[in-house]
This record gives structure tokens, sequence and C-alpha cells, in this order.
């Protein structure tokens, strides 16, 4: 591999970071050129764990590739696996059922708050504080009991398929999310008691890593990294699918563009996640968990593109057909997390390598959805 | 000299006069090992997730003396393969495999270190079992495992250390 940052004069140095490092959270390498402790430039070096979902996905059928999808950004498998049957549901033009639409948003917004907790974890242990990681998991864990519950599996769901859903959720399915987010709400004051006021948390992040709009906008940045520099791009306000229009819920927007109001917008995003979820507990509807749809699923000769919002951002899925196969002549997925590690390099300029860690942290990588 | 079943200190038979003990050396130092198992932080996707419930409080694998993971395979005798290899990340499993002291164990977790999983067809990237790179002792089968399935290959592979002969 030829190296692509230039070494100017004696006193710059390189510094690798990664592939094999704790806070990259998998397998991303950075080249940094760096001064003294002062960062030039940062450079992610991406392909570690490139594993051709895409040219994968055109040898399997528009019923198997989805399950690919649920590898791809395993944090937020219901919402990529959502993306996937909503393309596939509009180029067929089938309508779901309303039970199916809201176990679908209900499962999201789920999959948001185990996300996020999750992320919550990575970014007290990134930091140096062990305590956030027991207490995001023991609320993790509740809901992926849940998950396992309603479709068998605590990761990688493949529980949303076009047409519907794999099957009938079971009983007990809403008081089982009642209670715990009754838990929840409580146990997540504890967060804001353990990090969000801590002087050593706030010092490493308040006024680090900050990314002004204009940044943001121009590397197509999304989610919460986006949110937090003051551009309002949450898909479910702006195209909504399933039931987010009929919801009332904010879009958390601040204007810093540090990592502290990156940090804030997350755990803001969690309660606006539990408010989704109680409008949406009490009126599920009776009725069938699939639409009709034909086992062997080939849709029309074009180009059909859905993006849903993930916990990280806008997951888009393009799919070409040429309309005679049953499997897909081109998927192409527009991952949330490559356009914020690509604006990693504005955030650090001229930060300590301290802060790099501390940045990253605040970003929410998942590398395999960024190399797929 | 064999071991009594009944005794309850199990790597060693107390004398009957005297402030000293008779063990096998093998028995020391399997004990030992066995029961100080560092793993390295090595996690390239899904499963590193799984990896991270089993060292939080529910399944909490430091009960059985592995929570000291190390980030560094210098300090590391255990390597957990949580997640898909890679052509490109290859050479990068066998150069930390290589740095880590003797002796070394590695568990293959999940489907796609066993086998390349899910990736096994029509994939140009993915090396299809960690084995064509580094030796496994323990397989643990799951697209991601359970954590009880990963604590499970834990004590199956301290049950092959407490075996060894080492000389």
């Amino acid at each position: 591999m030829q190296p692509t940052v230039e070494v100017l004069n004696e006193r710059d140095y390189i510094l690798n970071v990664g592939p094999q490092h704790p806070s990259t959270h998998g397998v991303l390498h950075l080249r940094i050129k760096i001064e003294g402790e002062t960062i030039l430039d940062v450079e992610p070096v991406l392909g570690y764990i490139h594993r051709s979902i895409e040219k994968m996905s055109e040898a399997l059928t528009y019923r198997q590739f989805i399950q690919m999808t649920s590898r791809m950004d395993y944090l937020s498998a219901h919402m990529n696996n959502l993306a996937c049957a909503l393309a596939i549901e509009n180029a067929l033009q089938v309508e779901v059922p309303d039970k199916v639409k809201y176990i679908r948003t209900i499962l999201c917004e789920l999959t948001r708050l185990a996300s996020h907790q999750l992320w919550w974890a990575a970014n007290g242990l990134d930091l140096g504080a062990v305590t956030p990681f027991f207490l995001a998991f023991r609320d993790r864990e509740a809901i992926t009991d849940i998950f396992e519950e309603v479709c068998g599996s605590r990761l990688t769901m493949n529980y949303i398929v076009p047409g519907g859903l794999m099957e009938d959720v079971p009983e007990g399915f809403a008081d089982k999310i009642k209670t715990y987010l009754d838990t929840f709400e409580r146990t997540l004051s504890e967060y804001d008691q353990l990090l969000t006021g801590n002087e050593i948390f706030r010092g490493r992040n308040i006024g680090v890593g900050v990314l002004t709009k204009e940044e943001a906008l121009a590397y197509g940045c999304t989610g919460p990294v986006a949110r937090a520099s003051g551009l309002s791009c949450d898909v479910r306000k702006w195209f909504p699918y399933e039931m987010y229009d009929k919801l009332s819920f904010e879009e958390i927007i601040l204007t810093e563009g540090d990592s502290y109001a990156r940090y804030k917008v997350r755990i803001a995003e969690m309660y606006q996640s539990i408010k989704i979820l109680r409008q949406l507990l009490d009126g599920i509807p009776e009725g069938d968990f699939q639409a009709k749809v034909k086992k062997i699923i080939k849709l029309p000769a074009g180009e059909f593109y859905q993006r849903v919002e993930t916990a990280r951002g806008e997951f888009g899925v393009y799919i070409v057909s040429d309309g005679k196969s049953s499997s897909p002549y081109r998927i192409k997925f527009r991952s949330p997390g490559l356009s914020n590690l690509a604006a990693l390099p504005f955030m650090t300029k001229g930060a300590k390598i301290g802060d790099l860690i501390a940045v990253m942290a605040s970003l929410d990588l998942v590398i395999p959805d960024i190399d797929r | 000299m064999e071991l009594k079943d009944n005794n309850p200190f199990p790597i060693a038979e107390p004398y009957p006069y005297g402030n000293f003990f008779l063990s096998h050396l093998d028995s020391i130092i399997n004990w030992s090992r066995a029961n100080s198992l560092w793993p390295l932080v090595f996690g390239t996707s899904c499963c590193a997730i799984e990896m991270m419930s089993a060292a939080s409080a529910k399944y909490d694998w430091s009960r059985f003396g592995f929570e000291v993971a190390r980030a560094t395979p210098r300090q590391a005798d255990l390597i957990i393969i949580a997640g898909t290899i890679t052509n490109r990340m290859a050479p990068v499993l066998k150069r930390l495999y290589d740095q880590m002291p003797e002796p070394k164990y590695v568990i293959a977790m999940g489907a796609c270190s066993i086998s390349g999983g899910p990736f096994y067809y029509n994939t140009y990237s993915v090396i299809k079992g960690a084995d064509h790179i580094i030796p496994v002792d323990i397989y643990v089968a799951g697209c991601p495992p359970r954590p009880e399935a990963l604590l499970d290959a834990m004590i199956q592979l301290q049950n092959k250390i407490k075996r060894t002969k080492n000389f």
C-alpha cells in the first residue's frame, strides 16, 4: 500500500492507530500526521472488514439479501431490514397492514434505544470510565431479551421481511415493553448523573471536535452528528415512513457542533424514543402480520431507493432491477457511518491525540457498516 | 502418582506429617494457566457485541477468570476471533498471533471465523475460516453465538488446558 500522507519535514510524524485498537470500535485504521501531540491531518484507511455484501446481494434473491443487511450495521439491524423491505414493498406497490406498521416502528425505536445505550457504554469506556459499560448493558440486555422473545435472535434479527413480519409477535409484547420503559425511564436519569454532569467528561468533550453546519452539509453527515451541528436531517420528519408521520416527537437540533453536543443529542433522542414508544404501545391494532406477497419476488424493471433513519443517520438502499430475475441487478447501500467518518479530519484538525479518541467515540461508528 | 478424586484441593495432595504437599508440576502449571486467561480485545464485527455482552453484568465472564481483557497482544494469552476475517485483515491477525507470548490459545467465535459463515459463497474478500490463518483451539457456532455459548467455550478451553502435558 502506497502511503498517501506526505511527510513534509523531519518534525512531522505519522502515527498509525489500528486496525486492531480498542477505541476504533472494530477494525478501522487511522493514519495520523502529528507534530508533537497536535494532529495535523487524519486519514482513515478503510477496507479491513470489507465483506463484499453489495456484490454478494446480486447473487441472492430479494428475500435472501435482507439478512446481509443485519450484519452491516448490526446495532440497527431492524432499521436496515426495514429499509430493504420498504424498498421492495414500494416497488411491488404492496400496502402492509396497520399492525405491521405499528410493530415495525416499535421495534425500530427499541433498536435505537439499544444502539444509543451501547454507544453510551462505549463512550464511557473510551474516555476511561468503566461503570457506564455495566449500567448501559444492564438496560440493553432487557431489550435484547424482548427481541429474542419476538424473533429468536438477539442481534441479527431478519424479522422484518417484504410484506410484513416473519411471524406474529408473542402475547404480552406491548406489556413487556411498557414495563421495560417504566424501568428505563428511571435508570436513564442515572446516565445523566454519571456522565452528563461529570466534570472530567465535560472537560474532555465541550469545545472538542467542532463540526460546523457547512462542513456537515458538505460531507453528507447525517444523524446525531449532523443534528448536533444544527442541520435538520431527520428522515423520520422529512420523509416519514411507517407510523412516523402520525406521531408527535421532536427532532433534537443543537448548534454547538462539538462532541458534547453530539452526546446531548443522543441522550435527548433516547427520551424521544421513549415518548414515541408510549404513543404506539396502547394502540396496536388487530390484524394480519403479513400482506400477500409472492414467495418468489420479482421487481418490475427500474430503480428503487428507500431511506430510513437508523441510530447513526440516514441509511439508504438503492435497488436496480432488470425486471426478469428474482435477484437484484445491482444493490447500493448508503451507510451513515462512512459520511460521518469522512468529516473526522475536520473535527480533529489542531486537536490533541487524546481528543481524537473522544471525538471518535462521539461519532458512534460501526465499521462493518462503513466497509460493508 | 494419581491424585484422589475426593481430594478437596484438586491440584495437590496434603502429606500426613508435615507442612508440605505433593503435586504434579503439570497440575500446578495448568491450574494457574487455566484460571487466569487474559483475552485480547479483538472484535471485527457483530460477534464483538456479544463478546461485550458476555463481559457485562448479566453474563459476567469474570466469574471464570477472563475479565482482564487486554488491548495489546503482548499481554494476552487468548485471542477470541469475534467476527469476519477478510483477506485484508488476515496478515494483521497473523501478526497479532505471532506477537502473543506462549502459551497462546485461540477461540473462533461465530460462523464467520469458523468457515466464512453467511459470507461463504459469492464473496471475493472473506477468508473461509480463521483456521486458514492461525490454529484454532475451540470453535463456537452461531451467528452470532449467545454469550452463554462463549462462556461455555471458555470453560471448554480451561478443561483443555488442564489436560495438557507440559513435560
